[in-house]
């Protein structure tokens, strides 16, 4: 089994984190480290707190226990002489800004066109100029294919075409890890391809840490450093993919992985 | 029987005197729209933010209006508050009236709105960093009242017909247009049935005018 890496390195750091909902405990005592650089898939059955763990990653959900570090900086506490003490959503912000999230269902702004969708988090979270905002805008909507789509309002574009909006502006804030959440499984069959080639695109060419949840097992292993086996809250199996996906120990993820091949 | 006969020639005489009713009808119900849209949203700000003893004063203010009628309110507003001091026009107290009442069901309708939006509309803002107040006035209220405004377009069709109420309260709109005309010449049916028409005219073509606006959103959709 592959190693956590050097604690100095990881980029995401969780130690001890817990989250129950209604007496369910959804994540159990999850350590996990994300390093620079590194490509992190998650995969197994629903319900198994994949999508939390990466809804606590970025603050959207705060654990009951357990740190989560994000670039060397507590998510949820704030460091005093006195040792860490619990903070609030003010200081969560500010440490969240490293973090990028793609969403399952898209969450653009109905109301905006793409590229106003785009230019949101640059004019209102970085308080550029409109100018310098529009034209990064466009650099990034034509980085994930959409130079002939800037005008359009989210409605008038395919579903593929929305989540690449949606890539796009959370490329916006240059985080220094990606979270993508099923960025595939709202979409038709035949738009799956065009989503999977961008997030493809970006694992290789950029330097950002990623934390991908997917059910797609071949992307999985064409991107993924390493991928983590979720099931009942817990990280059951971890390593390369070549050996996670082709080999597994666990049995938990030998019958998840059989179940998806007879799907 | 006199009161039966219908005289053309009558009913037109009279149709410039009503005219000025109608002025004063139409700009009631508009200043009364701006209000309770202003003092709603104000509501649902105070409801939303909950602040100790505010929210719920507030509160139980706006549910204090809803389960009063709107004429005791006329009353209290035209009789009462002059002798605390309070004195403004017979038509500005109509238009706070009407802004009053209303504004206790526009809050209703923006909460709903607020509500019914996607929480991964929230959660977008949020994760994008856009500050607080930018999250409610870029993202969350324009979508809100965008899937409210036939709802509001509701509330300014209802207070036009409560305008009605304000002839209580010697405000010269269009009801009471009528009625001075009627007490002067004796003759009733032609300015009641002018000012019924025009109530009626109006009140239908805006509902119909609405309800285009509501297919055309849902096409758009």
């Amino acid at each position: 089994m592959k190693s956590v890496p050097d604690t100095n390195a990881a980029l995401l750091q969780m130690r001890g984190v817990s989250k129950s909902y209604g007496g369910r405990k959804i994540l159990d005592r999850i350590d996990l480290d994300v390093a620079a650089r590194e490509k992190v898939a998650i995969i197994g059955p629903s319900g198994s707190g994949k999508t939390t763990i990466l809804r606590v990653a970025i603050g959207l959900v705060r654990p009951d226990e357990g740190t989560i570090r994000i670039d060397g900086a507590y998510l949820w506490h704030a460091e005093t002489q006195a040792g860490l003490k619990p903070a609030g959503e003010r200081h969560a912000r500010k440490v969240r800004r490293a973090v990028g999230i793609v969403f399952q269902q898209f969450n653009l702004f109905p109301h905006m066109t793409a590229i106003e969708n785009v230019r949101e988090p640059l004019v209102h979270a970085l308080g550029l100029a409109r100018g310098e905002s529009d034209a990064r805008a466009a650099d990034l909507l034509t980085q994930v294919g959409l130079t002939d789509h800037l005008a359009k309002y989210p409605a008038q574009l395919s579903g593929g075409q929305q989540q690449r909006v949606a890539i796009a502006r959370s490329l916006a804030l240059r985080p220094k890890i990606m979270l993508f959440d099923e960025v595939t499984s709202a979409l038709d069959p035949e738009l799956v391809g065009e989503v999977l080639r961008v997030v493809r695109e970006l694992a290789h060419a950029s330097d950002m840490s990623m934390l991908i949840v997917t059910h797609e097992m071949a992307f999985a292993a064409d991107i993924a450093d390493r991928v983590l086996m979720f099931d009942q809250g817990q990280i059951v199996e971890e390593g390369a993919p070549a050996q996670v996906l082709k080999a597994p120990q666990n049995p938990r993820t030998q019958k998840f992985l059989r179940a998806l091949l007879e799907r | 029987m006199s009161g039966f006969h219908w005289d053309w020639a009558f009913a037109w005489s009279i149709v410039p005197a009503l005219a000025q009713g109608v002025v004063v009808t139409v700009i009631a119900t508009a200043g009364g729209s701006a209000l309770a849209f202003v003092l709603g949203l104000i509501w649902t700000f105070v409801r939303v933010a909950q602040i100790r003893i505010v929210t719920p004063a507030v509160w139980f203010f706006v549910q204090f209006i809803r389960g009063t009628p709107l004429l005791i309110q006329l009353y209290f507003l035209f009789y009462v508050l002059p002798t605390w001091g309070l004195s403004v026009s017979a038509f500005a107290t109509g238009v706070i009236g009407l802004g009053l009442f209303f504004s206790a069901y526009t809050a209703e309708i923006y909460r709903a709105g607020i509500e019914d939006l996607p929480p991964g509309q929230w959660e977008a803002a949020l994760t994008l960093g856009l500050p607080v107040r930018r999250a409610w006035t870029g993202i969350i209220l324009p979508q809100a009242i965008h899937a409210v405004l036939p709802m509001l377009g509701n509330i300014v069709v209802s207070m036009f017909k409560q305008t009605a109420l304000l002839s209580t309260i010697t405000v010269l709109e269009l009801l009471a247009s009528g009625m001075a005309i009627g007490q002067m010449t004796y003759r009733f049916v032609e300015p009641l049935t002018l000012v019924g028409a025009f109530y009626f005219v109006v009140s239908y073509l805006s509902a119909r005018a609405l309800r285009s606006l509501e297919t055309r959103d849902e096409v758009r959709a």
